[in-house]
C-alpha cells in the first residue's frame, strides 16, 4: 500500500508540526489563565498579542484589537449575523446568497422561520458567480446585514466581496463574509476593504480545531453573542483557549510566508489534475468558475455514478477526497451548492470535490490521475444509465418514487 | 463515515452479478434521482418452473445501494417467483448484517426493484409506491420527514406524543425533538390551510410541555451490592430504630468518624450505625434550643430525619439539616443528602 493521498484539505487540515510545537508549552508550562497575575500566566499575555498580531497580519487588518478569537468558523458566523441585526435597529432584513456553507443557511432558514427576518438568498449562475443584478434588487434601506462568503467550500468560485461590501454600504447595510475558505488561500488586506466583518477558521489553514477568529473594524456597532469575563474586551467571554490562538498565530505566519509561491504551485497541480481527469475520462466536467477561483480547490462532477461509492473506493486506493453526494451527508439531497448551479441530478450526485495543501506533491496528483479511470469505469460498468456503447441517458427510464 | 458492515463492503468492492443482462424476460426499473439512487434488476425466469436461473443489476447509487443490489440478487437467484415476491427490504438488510438506518431506504429500493420485475414478469398490476422520501429526523428509529407527514395527515396528529406514538419518531434520545416539532408545525399549519384541521387544533412551534421524565424511584446507589443483614440487626435493615448510645459506640469503634476514605467501605448497615451515632451527638445541642432531632430512615444517598420541638418549623431548620449533611457526609466519605419527614 502507498502512502495515503488527503486531497481533503477543504473539510480539514493537517495541523503542521511547527505549529503543534508552538502550542505544546501553553499545555505544560505556561498553562496559566492569561488574565492571572502569576508566574504561571505570564508568558501567556505577551503569546497572545503575538498571536493576534500574526493573524491581522495575515488579513491585513488595521488594528489588532479588531480581531475576537472565537470558537470557530460558524460561531463567528452566529455572531456577526446575530449582533448586525441588533445594532441595526429598525432593519430586519438579511441578504445572503443561495452558496453559503450551512453556517449562514440554516441560521438564516432559523432566523427567517422563528424571529421575523426577512432573507435574501441570491442565485448563482451556472458557473457558481454571484447574481448581481439580484442583489442590487434585493438592497433597500430594510437591510440590516449582507453576507457573503469569500470563496466557495465546494467549487472554489470567489465572489468579489470587496465590491458586494461597497454595495451594502451605498444602502447602510453592514457587510459580513465568511471567509473560512479564503483566508490563508487568497492575499486579504482587509484595512483597504469596506468590509465590516470577516470569519475565519484555524483548522483551515493548518492550525487547530475549534478555534476561529470574527474580525469586527473598528467602530462597528457590535452585541456579543457570550456574555461573562471581560476576555476579548467583554466582547467574547470565555477564558481564551491559549495553545490554540497561539497555534493559529503560527500557522498564519507560514501561511503569509509561502502564500505567494504556494499558491502558484497549488493552481498548477490543480489544473493538472483537472486536465488530466477531462482529457482520460469521458462525461466529465469541472464546476465553478474558471477565472475566479480557489486555487487548490476543484470539484469534478462525473455523470452517470454516484458520489460515495467513488468514495469508497478511491479509499480503498488510499485516496481521501470528498463528494457533493446526498449519501456522504446524511440528507437525501445532493449539494444545494451544485444544485443551486443548475447542475444536473445525474452529475451533481457524481460530483468530487479534491481539495489540495501546501504539501501536495505532482506524484500524488498522477497517482489520483492514474486510479481515477478505472473506478470511474467500473462503476460506470455498474450503471442502469450506461451500456456497454457509453452513455445512454434517455435508455433507462425508472418509475421514481 | 458510515458504519458499514464487512458484508456490506465486500458486496461494494466484490459485487455479485453486476452488469446487463442479455436475455432477461423480467426487468424492473425503479429509482429516485433526487435522493441519489436508481436501479435496474433484470431477470431470468424460466417459464416452465417459475425459476429464476439468473438476476443481475445495474445501480446508480451509493455503496450500500450496490451492496443492496448485489445482495438481492444473490437472494433470489434459484427462487420461484412466488417465494422471491415474499422477500423483503429487511431480508436484504439481514444478508448484509445490517445497514446503517440513513441507508434503509435502499434496501427498500431492492425490494421495490424486485417487486416491480416480478409484476413485469406476471403481468400483473404493480401496487402503488411506497417508498418514503425525506430527510431523516429519527436517527434511533430511522424514520425520514415522508413517513412522518404521511403519518401526521392520515391520523391528523397534532401532539409530539402521538407523532411519536405513531412513527416511534422521537422515541429513542429525542435529540430529533426540535426538527419533529418544526416538521408537526409546518404540516399542522398545512393542514389548516387546506381545512383537514382546525386552526385551534394545529400544533404551533415550541408549544409542546417538556418531555415527561421518568419520576425518580428512590435514591438507589447502583453501584453498591445489597448488603448483607447484619447479624446484629437481622429484623431492621430498612427502618433504623434509634439504637442507644452506648452499644453504637461500641459498633463503631473501628470505623473511626474522622477518617472518610475508611468509612466510604462500610457496609450500608453499618452506615446506618455511624450516621445514627452522628446525630445522637448532635441531639444534645439541638436540645439546649428546645428542639430535637431523630433519625427516621436512610436508603441510598437518602438520610431521612424527624426534626421536633423547637426546630420543626424553624426558619434555621434548612441550614440545620445542611450543618447535619456535611457532618454526615464527611463521616461516609459520600454525598448524602439531609431530608426532614414527619415522624412516623
Amino acid at each position: 500500500m502507498t502512502t495515503p493521498i488527503y486531497l481533503d484539505n477543504n473539510a480539514t487540515t493537517r495541523v503542521f508540526p511547527d505549529v503543534v510545537e508552538a502550542m505544546l508549552p501553553y499545555f505544560t508550562e505556561q498553562f496559566g489563565n492569561a488574565s492571572s497575575i502569576h508566574a504561571f500566566g505570564s508568558e501567556v499575555g505577551g503569546a497572545l498579542r503575538q498571536a493576534r498580531r500574526s493573524l491581522q497580519a495575515l488579513i491585513g487588518a488595521e488594528f489588532d484589537h479588531e480581531i475576537i478569537f472565537t470558537s470557530g468558523g460558524t460561531e463567528s458566523n452566529n455572531t456577526a449575523l446575530r449582533s448586525a441585526l441588533q445594532v441595526q435597529q429598525g432593519r430586519n432584513e438579511v441578504i445572503t446568497s443561495a452558496v453559503e456553507h450551512p453556517a449562514i443557511l440554516s441560521l438564516c432558514d432559523w432566523l427567517e422561520k422563528h424571529e421575523g427576518v426577512v432573507v435574501h438568498r441570491i442565485p448563482v449562475d451556472r458557473q457558481g458567480r454571484l447574481d448581481i443584478d439580484a442583489y442590487r434588487a434585493a438592497l433597500s434601506d430594510r437591510v440590516a446585514v449582507v453576507s457573503f462568503m469569500w470563496a466557495n467550500n465546494e467549487t472554489g468560485t470567489i465572489f468579489p466581496v470587496d465590491g458586494l461590501a461597497e454595495m451594502a454600504h451605498a444602502h447602510g447595510a453592514l457587510f459580513h463574509t465568511d471567509a473560512v475558505q479564503a483566508v490563508g488561500k487568497v492575499p486579504i488586506d482587509l484595512k483597504t476593504t469596506e468590509i465590516d466583518m470577516l470569519s475565519l477558521s484555524s483548522h483551515k489553514l493548518h492550525g487547530p480545531k475549534g478555534l476561529g477568529a470574527l474580525y469586527l473594524r473598528k467602530g462597528t456597532r457590535f452585541r456579543a453573542l457570550l456574555r461573562g469575563g471581560h476576555q476579548e474586551r467583554g466582547r467574547r467571554a470565555g477564558t481564551e483557549n491559549a495553545p490554540a490562538i497561539i497555534g493559529l498565530g503560527r500557522a498564519a505566519e507560514l501561511a503569509l510566508t509561502s502564500m505567494a509561491e504556494d499558491n502558484l504551485r497549488m493552481a498548477a497541480l490543480r489544473d493538472r489534475l483537472e486536465q488530466g481527469l477531462v482529457q482520460q475520462i469521458g462525461h466529465c466536467f469541472v464546476t465553478g468558475d474558471p477565472l475566479d477561483r480557489l486555487p487548490n480547490t476543484t470539484t469534478v462532477a462525473f455523470e452517470f455514478i454516484e458520489g460515495e461509492a467513488i468514495l469508497l473506493k478511491l479509499n480503498a486506493a488510499g485516496i481521501a477526497a470528498s463528494s457533493g453526494s446526498a449519501c456522504t451527508s446524511g440528507s437525501l439531497e445532493p449539494s444545494h451548492v451544485l444544485r443551486a448551479m443548475d447542475i444536473p441530478f445525474t452529475a451533481a450526485h457524481g460530483a468530487i470535490r479534491f481539495s489540495l495543501s501546501r504539501e501536495t506533491t505532482e506524484a500524488e496528483i498522477d497517482r489520483v490521475l492514474e486510479v481515477m479511470p478505472d473506478i470511474i469505469a467500473g462503476l460506470r460498468q455498474m450503471s442502469p444509465f450506461w451500456s456497454e456503447e457509453g452513455a445512454r441517458p434517455d435508455g433507462f427510464a425508472p418509475a421514481y418514487a | 463515515m458510515w458504519d458499514y458492515s464487512d458484508k456490506v463492503k465486500e458486496y461494494f468492492f466484490n459485487p455479485r452479478n453486476a452488469g446487463a443482462l442479455v436475455d432477461a424476460n423480467a426487468v424492473g426499473e425503479v429509482g429516485s434521482l433526487s435522493c441519489g439512487d436508481a436501479l435496474k434488476l433484470m431477470l431470468k425466469v424460466n417459464p416452465a418452473t417459475d425459476i429464476i436461473e439468473e438476476a443481475k443489476f445495474q445501480t446508480f447509487g451509493c455503496g450500500s445501494a450496490i451492496a443492496s443490489s448485489s445482495a438481492l440478487t444473490e437472494l433470489i437467484i434459484g427462487k420461484t417467483i412466488s417465494e422471491a415476491r415474499k422477500l423483503t427490504n429487511q431480508d436484504i438488510a439481514d444478508f448484509l448484517d445490517g445497514l446503517p438506518p440513513e441507508k434503509m431506504h435502499c434496501s427498500v429500493m431492492g425490494q421495490e426493484a424486485l417487486h416491480a420485475a416480478v409484476a413485469a414478469y406476471t403481468g400483473e398490476a404493480l401496487d402503488e409506491d411506497d417508498h418514503e422520501e425525506g430527510a431523516l429526523i429519527c436517527k434511533c428509529f430511522g424514520v425520514d420527514a415522508g413517513m412522518i407527514e404521511r403519518a401526521i395527515r392520515t391520523n391528523k396528529l397534532t401532539t409530539l406524543e402521538m407523532v411519536t406514538f405513531y412513527t416511534k419518531a422521537g422515541g429513542g434520545c429525542n435529540s430529533c425533538r426540535e426538527p419533529l416539532e418544526e416538521l408537526l408545525a409546518d404540516v399542522n399549519k398545512a393542514m389548516v390551510a387546506e381545512g383537514t384541521i382546525a386552526a385551534a387544533e394545529a400544533y404551533v412551534f415550541g408549544s409542546a410541555p417538556k418531555p415527561a421524565r421518568k419520576k425518580a424511584q428512590g435514591f438507589v446507589i447502583p453501584d453498591q451490592p445489597p448488603a448483607p443483614k447484619p447479624p446484629a440487626q437481622p429484623s431492621a435493615p430498612v427502618q433504623i430504630a434509634m439504637p442507644t448510645p452506648a452499644p453504637a459506640a461500641v459498633a463503631l469503634a473501628e470505623a473511626p468518624v474522622a477518617a472518610p476514605a475508611a468509612a466510604s467501605a462500610l457496609t450500608p448497615a453499618k452506615e446506618a450505625i455511624l450516621v445514627a451515632r452522628l446525630i445522637e451527638e448532635m441531639r444534645p445541642t439541638f436540645r439546649a434550643d428546645g428542639g430535637d432531632v431523630e433519625l427516621v430512615d436512610m436508603e441510598g444517598a437518602l438520610v431521612l430525619v424527624s426534626l421536633t420541638g423547637a426546630c420543626s418549623g424553624c426558619q434555621l431548620a434548612a441550614q440545620t439539616l445542611g450543618g447535619i449533611q456535611q457532618k454526615i457526609s464527611q463521616a461516609l466519605g459520600r454525598s448524602v443528602r439531609v431530608m426532614p419527614v414527619a415522624k412516623s
